[in-house]
């Protein structure tokens, strides 16, 4: 691992300084992505600005019955509040279906959204990668590709987004709160993180002296009846391959309301506005949620070897919102 | 050029101040600077938990934990698990049922337990909870799901599951 200097920031205020005046500094949060990077080779700063220690380590209700949930707050925190769990429970499933225990005390909020693909030719440095070096290209498209994009992918990247928490929070509405230089900005998550494009180094929008310091969740009757479905390649402690946030409200047999939010399958947790829009109204049935996972996923371009995942996520949104609507 | 510093540590029970290298792992800290080698280094990357020991109270993997962002911290390793010589309900439980092999992911598996069971009795739910919003009765499903970060090569799961469902009864 490349030496480097460790500071603490005591303040929100006094970590933009730091990222401002130093290039190559990153903000360190739990940990348990960026030291494995720098283990890897991936990641190599020459200052790490402890984060842990700022006092956004909360969950507070807002007045408008919404949460504000602290940049630090750890994941396993996070699944065990009781506002979480009763009120989102679509959340606490997918941070409960993320990683293991002892990750979730201690990976943040913050960092679980910043968290790096785990394509593993991003993970290689012997490897070229267009998203840790631009311009080498990328093998995925020809190589192991199995389990990456369906959706939303570029001629330069095929990386999908590990998380399992951002999906739900997509799912929500949720909004991330940032501060930087000029003050703070509010920054919808759906629009949070990227698509590759021809930027594929770019994970989210999120600049480079800008640290995030909390994520809003607004008040929702319909959340309360969510859920997070996760298919992967064994029982437990594995990232998806396909999962599902869903929240549905069904009334006299017909979709009064829906939101849906697909993981594992694009650079970013995928809003299903296309499928929402097209179950809004219709009779609450299989056929219905059939064709609405179809609506979506007619914008799948799988890859050679990864078309499996297209019906994978086809099936188990339809199953989800099944089970949703019973 | 590599920095050093100076952190504070509260390792079963002692006090302990060192002059480390920023990048050094509080799981390296323990087996070479301290000589606790109960915990293991298994992956060095968080996915096989046999470096698991209890962090201010919480389980949490020792090779991705930096050291000097943990100073002033609080750290109990299989080696301060049991107490005045006498083994924990759990580590009893885990000699009754056989619950290893090889042995080298014991530490990990215990002090991930200890933690699990305290969790489990705080009424944090897992993803093997029928419904995240109620108090989980620690079944052999739940205690498989929350044990899922402690990875067993020799697989003595069966036993492991039956001597932490011992002390739950």
């Amino acid at each position: 691992m490349k030496p480097f200097r460790y500071e603490r920031a005591d303040d929100e205020r006094s970590a933009v300084a730091v990222l401002a005046g130093t290039p190559g500094a990153r903000l360190l949060g739990g940990g348990t992505n960026l030291v494995d990077l720098m283990r890897l080779g991936v990641e190599t700063p020459d200052v790490l600005v402890d984060v842990t220690r700022l006092p956004a380590n909360r969950v507070d209700v807002m007045p408008d019955g919404g949460l504000l949930i602290g940049a630090g707050v750890r994941n396993s925190d996070l699944a065990a509040d009781h506002h979480v769990r009763t009120r989102y429970p679509a959340l606490a499933e997918a941070l409960l279906s993320g990683a293991s225990g002892q990750l979730r005390n201690l990976a943040t909020t913050a960092g679980n959204l910043l968290q790096r693909t785990r394509c593993a030719y991003f993970q290689d440095v012997a490897s070229p990668c267009n998203k840790r070096e631009p311009g080498t290209g990328c093998p995925a498209i020809e190589g192991d590709h199995r389990n990456l994009a369906v959706l939303g992918h570029s001629s330069t990247c095929v990386a999908t987004h590990p998380s399992d928490m951002a999906v739900a929070l997509v799912m929500f509405d949720a909004v991330v709160r940032v501060i930087g230089p000029a003050g703070v900005r509010a920054i919808p998550l759906v629009d949070f993180h990227r698509l590759p494009g021809t930027s594929p180094q770019r994970d989210t929008v999120l600049r480079r002296d800008e640290l995030i310091v909390a994520v809003q969740l607004p008040p929702s009757d319909l959340a309360r009846h969510s859920t997070y479905r996760k298919v992967r390649e064994r029982a437990s402690f594995s990232f998806a391959v396909v999962s599902v946030a869903a929240a549905l409200d069904v009334r006299d047999g017909r979709v009064e309301d829906v939101r849906i939010a697909l993981g594992g399958l694009a650079h970013k947790p995928w809003r299903a506005r296309a499928a929402e829009d097209d179950l809004r109204g219709a009779p609450a049935d299989a056929a219905t949620f059939d064709r609405a996972a179809w609506v979506e996923l007619a914008q799948a371009r799988p890859l050679r070897d990864n078309a499996y995942k297209v019906s994978l996520a086809q099936a188990t949104l339809v199953r989800t919102l099944t089970e949703l609507a019973e | 050029m590599a920095e050093r510093v100076t952190v504070s540590l509260t390792i079963n029970g002692e006090q302990h101040t060192l002059e480390i290298d920023t990048r050094t792992s509080l799981l390296d800290l323990l087996r070479e600077h301290l000589g606790l080698t109960g915990a293991k280094k298994g992956c060095d990357q968080g996915q096989c938990g046999a470096c698991t020991v209890l962090l201010d109270g919480r389980r949490a993997n020792a090779c991705l934990a930096l050291a000097v962002a943990h100073d002033g911290a609080d750290v109990l390793t299989i080696e301060g698990l049991a107490d005045n010589g006498s083994l924990t309900p759990l580590q009893a439980a885990f000699v009754e049922h056989d619950a290893f092999q090889c042995g080298y992911c014991t530490p990990g598996q215990l002090c991930s337990a200890t933690a699990m069971l305290a969790e489990a009795d705080a009424g944090w739910p897992s993803y093997a909870s029928a419904d995240v919003a109620g108090n989980p009765e620690l079944d052999a499903a739940e205690i498989r799901e929350r044990m899922s970060g402690n990875i067993c090569r020799c697989g003595a799961y069966p036993n492991i599951v039956a001597a932490i469902e011992e002390v739950t009864r």
